[in-house]
């Protein structure tokens, strides 16, 4: 209740709405995802108290993750990763003139998963955090290095990739002064590399301007089908069919979710592959399958909702979306982890709250307004895109007014192509920047703690079981590598 | 385009070599490269002890455990597509795009963002894109002031001014 009475007010209803609108939008524009979208938007939120603040940037999160179906079915552009998985089916169904339903079921299974993965939340989240009151340094290190032994095993394409990718995040995250000695580290003279890259610049350069730099003189717009309220209404046999693949995504979505990494775009491609293994008929996945959309549309929305319960039960982020939401609160000295819930109630219940009430703000918008939407699909991809690199340098530099940060954005931006070019998965180096500092101080206490004895990580059982954890996992993620066998992930797929 | 191809053509020696790299052979070496760099700047920072480790401590694990993985997936990229059958075609204009913003970000505070904006979009559109002058000079003017207006005027955000005030 008070959650509801937090997110029921006029001027937290308005953000809320403002997130989800900016996030559609944003999410419908191809190389513009949802961490660009917050990113834009985070300087706004200086002036902002943090529960509006977060409301704000949780509905762009969370919106982007709705408007990035509509493009995939439409178009077959994945507006937002996530959305990948939707292309196939989705744009399958708009070519047999099924784009109506599908943007339908797309909706409601995101609502439906939506909602059930703020119920997760709910219920979760406190558990957690009193759990991790439990923890001390040798269970943080050993959480944080289980997160990325879990990413590398959850990963889709190489672990060997994955992991050195998580190498390359936490050597980013060394840069600046190390904050038990004072140094000063990898600065290169520049006086502003002091304070460490900052997540925006290069989570932007990594996901939005390598996006677009790839996308580079590539094919024109296509036409696009607008279509009308009356053709959005599935069939009641569309219905049937959709309503397992929605609740099966909800509920692997925010397991998923809650694991660090790409953990949207992974469920749906879980999803997915899970849909078609149950089907009768898995002959007719890629010829416009409701169930090929329904599942993942579910997945990647739950998988948003379940990233919250780390990010807010342990102050651990597992995307690099989450990083840049933390970054926003903590600049409001609020710090999210086991005490947040206990001393910040209200902006923990209000912000749950928030995202049920941004969960029908949008179901309203995406299915009336969808007609209206698409039109923003007619601008020609290269007026769209220096725009978007217009709005990458602005969102970039007005979080810190530096240049210096700008210049990161474009220097990760080609990296990222290049990475991209050979194979690699970016969200691990995004993600060990943010880790770095924080596995850092904790190894060093650990150590501190133990006078030097790696064996603290195994006297304590918590730590010890987690590296248990991560070691099993590392080694399941070895076998097709060693053995040259097909692991879970091609069975899947 | 012919992107890093055209490059090397003119030496035999060097394409025969390039074409029996793989491409994860290539990226993986590249990622061992940088390990060692990074390897050799940390000796600047003191390593401490097991019990008070210093702040050169992780960094240097972090550059070994980078380095192996870097060689790992240098030995199993023996199956991946060869390097010279990578394609680039989208190189040239990418690095045009990168070069076109590096000097946008040069003249951000020098001329101020409205300026700036009008110009890297006049640049992008009429240039790279070859878009008529009319339609872009509304999409540069419209954007550019727009977009001030709604971030710096609206929200609040400073945003860059121009020596002359605009």
């Amino acid at each position: 209740m008070l959650g509801f009475s937090v997110a029921l007010q006029p001027s937290i209803l308005v953000y809320a709405f403002v997130g989800c609108l900016v996030g559609t939008l944003v999410g419908m524009m191809p190389g513009l995802g949802p961490l660009a979208g917050i990113s834009l938007l985070l300087p706004a939120t200086f002036g902002l108290n943090p529960i509006i603040a977060v409301v704000l940037l949780a509905g762009v999160y969370y919106g982007a993750m709705y408007g990035g179906s509509t493009t995939s079915i439409l178009l077959r552009i994945p507006g937002e990763a996530a959305s990948v998985m939707t292309c196939v089916d989705g744009y399958a169904m708009t070519q047999n003139g099924r784009a109506g339903p599908a943007l339908a079921i797309a909706a409601i299974g995101s609502f439906i998963a939506g909602t059930l993965g703020v119920v997760g939340l709910m219920l979760l989240a406190p558990t957690l955090a009193e759990f991790a009151l439990r923890f001390g340094p040798p269970e943080y290190t050993a959480l944080l290095l289980m997160g990325l032994f879990i990413l590398a095993y959850m990963s889709g394409g190489s672990m060997l990739k994955t992991l050195a990718m998580a190498g390359l995040g936490l050597i980013l995250g060394m840069i600046g002064i190390d904050v038990m000695s004072g140094y000063t580290r990898f600065n290169f003279g520049v006086i502003e590399l002091g304070d460490g890259v900052g997540i925006v610049p290069v989570a932007v350069g990594l996901f939005g301007v390598s996006e677009i730099l790839l996308a580079a003189g590539g094919p024109a717009a296509q036409k696009v089908q607008q279509p009308k309220l009356r053709d959005l209404i599935p069939s009641r046999e569309e219905f049937r069919l959709s309503v397992g693949p929605i609740a099966r995504g909800s509920l692997l979505g925010f397991l998923i979710g809650i694991i660090p990494g790409s953990a949207h775009i992974i469920s749906s491609f879980v999803s997915y592959g899970l849909e078609r293994r149950l089907s009768r008929h898995p002959e007719r996945f890629g010829k416009g399958a409701i169930e090929g959309v329904a599942g993942p549309e579910s997945a990647n929305n739950a998988a948003a909702s379940g990233a919250f319960v780390p990010m807010l039960a342990l102050g651990i982020p597992t995307s690099p979306v989450t990083a840049v939401m933390i970054a926003a609160i903590m600049v409001h000295g609020v710090l999210p982890g086991p005490m947040l819930i206990q001393q910040q109630p209200e902006l923990f219940w209000g912000f749950v709250a928030s995202m049920y009430v941004g969960n029908v703000v949008l179901l309203i918008l995406n299915l009336p307004m969808v007609g209206l939407f698409v039109n923003l699909l007619r601008i020609p991809y290269s007026y769209l895109y220096p725009c978007i690199l217009c709005f990458c340098i602005l969102g970039t530099y007005s979080v810190a007014n530096s240049l210096v940060d700008v210049w990161i954005l474009l220097v990760m931006g080609g990296i990222g192509y290049v990475l991209r070019k050979f194979g690699y998965d970016l969200a691990p180096v995004a993600l060990g920047l943010v880790l770095a500092p924080m596995l850092e101080l904790s190894l060093r206490q650990s150590l501190a703690m133990s006078a030097g004895d790696y064996g603290i990580f195994v006297q304590r059982p918590i730590a010890a079981v987690m590296f248990a954890l991560g070691a099993v996992l590392l080694l399941l993620a070895l076998k097709p590598l060693v053995f040259k066998g097909k692991d879970w992930r091609e069975q899947l797929m | 385009m012919t992107g890093d191809r055209g490059s090397i053509t003119g030496t035999p020696g060097v394409e025969h070599k390039r074409g029996r790299l793989k491409s994860d052979q290539f990226s993986g070496l590249l990622l061992l490269a940088l390990a060692l760099y990074v390897g050799w700047q940390n000796r600047a920072y003191p390593i401490g002890t097991l019990s008070e480790p210093g702040p050169g401590y992780l960094p240097l694990l972090l550059v070994i455990f980078l380095g192996a993985m870097g060689l790992l997936v240098a030995l199993w990229g023996a199956r991946s597509a060869p390097l010279a059958a990578m394609k680039w075609t989208e190189a040239t204009r990418a690095v045009i795009i990168l070069g076109a913003c590096g000097a946008a970000t040069l003249g951000l505070e020098r001329i101020g963002y409205r300026l700036t904006v009008i110009a890297l979009l006049v640049f992008l559109l009429i240039v790279v894109e070859r878009r008529r002058p009319l339609p872009v000079a509304l999409v540069a003017f419209g954007f550019s002031l727009g977009s001030f207006y709604v971030v710096g005027d609206l929200l609040h955000v400073p945003l860059p001014r121009s020596p002359w005030g605009f």
